[in-house]
């Protein structure tokens, strides 16, 4: 399924499936006719009340990501080691703290995870999503997301776009700052869990803001993506 | 070159482990900073190096062939599972 | 082999010239593979070192500079199976700095800015095979890539061509380095495919 012009969702059937929790990846490993392999981790995109779900963007440069989003069709097989990683992870039920989630373009997929876990769980576990994107185009998930808002269960989302807005914009422009953080984020004595995932650069300047907020680094879980 | 979280190499450490260590608490030789697998710095190279975020101590190794796999964990000198 | 999946190409092709070594795939890319955070030293504090001698021999960046260079086309291997046809580099042979050491040693640890380490016999740094290269492709080699200077041994696994090298350590004994006390095989040799303990 499609969600932006980059970025596809592929829904998995695994043989065995054992099931997975919010905010898990698996590996992917590709062999080509002449034996060549490449291996790249995707984050599981769906809730675990539902079938496994991959989301993933193309990169201009990269090797795994075009033959998933522009050549693959239903029927098409490859193999999968996971679901794994329990460091960045969220469950409904084991966690009453307010939830801060923060993502940088395709890094919203695993936060997807949980917040469609959330709902589907009833949680009403207060929850804030900053989602910084270039464009209102390459926002991924953006009408389910404008859905999860406006069912009133606590959930807030909050987006910036960096590169352009559209007309009559009424979201944030601009990258995420230490000031968009604060604005955003639940006050440091609430103690939140806070999750951010996203490239590198996005995920050092978030963390490195909301530490300076004074949010406490051990309450704070980091996914960087790689490229390619 | 950029690093990646412990948490990237889930897969490979559990396949080695038997079960999820990310959460794994592990204390480096270098500095003895204490934090959980799942947030060290992990770099790819000719195999896995991971490091630790304050002092840059290599804490584990690993190369992974299609039915070898060589792990070092020296640079932890304790991990608490 | 994996299951195969239709329709997937890497980036790397086969190749039928005879230039390729067994289980390798060319590349157009230059792929950046690190053990570590990139090291910037600043020229006016580097040096480069060949202990193991009757004595340590030093080189300043300017002494360095000024030894004599030459200019190399060559094929490399990386053991991660890309391989990369007529790359061009510049360098100081590594003949060139040892004729400046009095030793008779067998074996090098080369040793690099971040602590890396690799190990070979000194018969494969010298006789043409090796410099310490500080140009790639015409232009200085960047800090990704192994700036200011890196080892380039081409006829072994590229993880032999040691990134942001410092110096020598030449011994009697061989002491396997990072890689090789990891799994890595202690020679390194592409056209044996020798890529890991016991191969």
């Amino acid at each position: 399924m499609t969600e932006t012009p980059r970025v596809r969702t592929l829904i998995l059937d695994v043989d065995g499936w054992p099931g997975h929790r919010a905010g898990q990846h698996v590996d992917v490993r590709l062999t080509a006719e002449d034996g060549y392999q490449a291996e790249r981790s995707y984050s599981l995109a769906s809730a675990p009340e539902d079938p496994p779900a991959l989301t993933v963007e193309r990169l201009d440069d990269g090797e795994v990501s075009p033959y998933l989003v522009e050549e693959v069709v239903p029927g098409d097989r490859f193999e999968l080691r996971g679901p794994v990683g329990g460091y960045f992870v969220w469950d409904a039920d084991a966690s009453p703290e307010p939830l801060l989630l923060v993502a940088g373009g395709s890094g919203i997929v695993p936060l997807m995870a949980m917040l469609r876990h959330r709902a589907a769980a009833g949680s009403t576990v207060p929850a804030k999503l900053l989602y910084s994107s270039r464009t209102y185009e390459d926002v991924i998930y953006r009408d389910e997301l404008e859905q999860l808002d406006g069912r009133g269960d606590g959930l807030e989302i909050v987006h910036t776009l960096t590169r352009a807005q559209p007309p009559g914009w009424t979201g944030h422009a601009g990258r995420v700052d230490v000031d968009l953080l604060r604005e955003v984020s639940f006050p440091t004595e609430r103690n939140p869990r806070v999750f951010v995932c996203g490239p590198t650069s996005f995920v050092e300047a978030v963390a490195e803001g909301l530490v300076s907020l004074g949010h406490r680094p051990g309450r704070i879980r980091t996914e960087r993506f790689g490229g390619t | 070159m950029t690093h990646l979280d412990g948490n990237a190499i889930a897969g490979v450490l559990e396949q080695l482990f038997g079960r999820d260590v990310t959460l794994a608490s592990g204390r480096c030789t270098g500095c003895g900073a204490v934090r959980e697998v799942g947030a060290i710095h992990v770099y790819r190279s000719a195999g896995i190096v991971a490091r630790c975020p304050d002092c840059d101590t290599v804490l584990l190794r690993i190369v992974e062939t299609r039915d070898r796999m060589w792990l070092d964990l020296r640079g932890f000198s304790s991990l608490q599972v | 082999m994996g299951i195969i999946s239709r329709g997937f190409r890497g980036r790397g092709r086969g190749d039928d010239s005879g230039r390729l070594p067994p289980g390798q795939y060319v590349t157009d890319d230059f792929p950046v593979l690190s053990a570590g955070p990139t090291p910037h030293t600043p020229l006016d504090g580097w040096t480069f070192t060949v202990e193991g001698g009757a004595e340590p021999v030093r080189w300043t960046w300017e002494e360095f500079r000024a030894l004599p260079t030459e200019t190399v086309t060559k094929d490399i291997h990386c053991v991660t199976k890309w391989s990369k046809f007529d790359t061009d580099w510049e360098g100081v042979s590594v003949d060139t700095l040892l004729e400046r050491v009095d030793h008779d040693r067998a074996y090098a640890v080369a040793f690099c800015d971040g602590g890396y380490t690799t190990n070979l016999p000194v018969e494969d740094l010298t006789g043409g095979k090796a410099w310490v290269a500080f140009a790639y492709d015409g232009e200085p080699l960047e800090p990704e890539h192994g700036g200011p200077a890196r080892l380039l041994v081409p006829h072994l696994y590229f993880w032999k061509s040691a990134k942001w090298v410092r110096g020598l350590s030449l011994r009697d004994e061989d002491e396997p380095g990072f890689w090789e006390t990891n799994g890595y095989h202690n020679y390194g040799d592409p056209w044996r495919e020798q890529r890991y303990w016991g191969d």
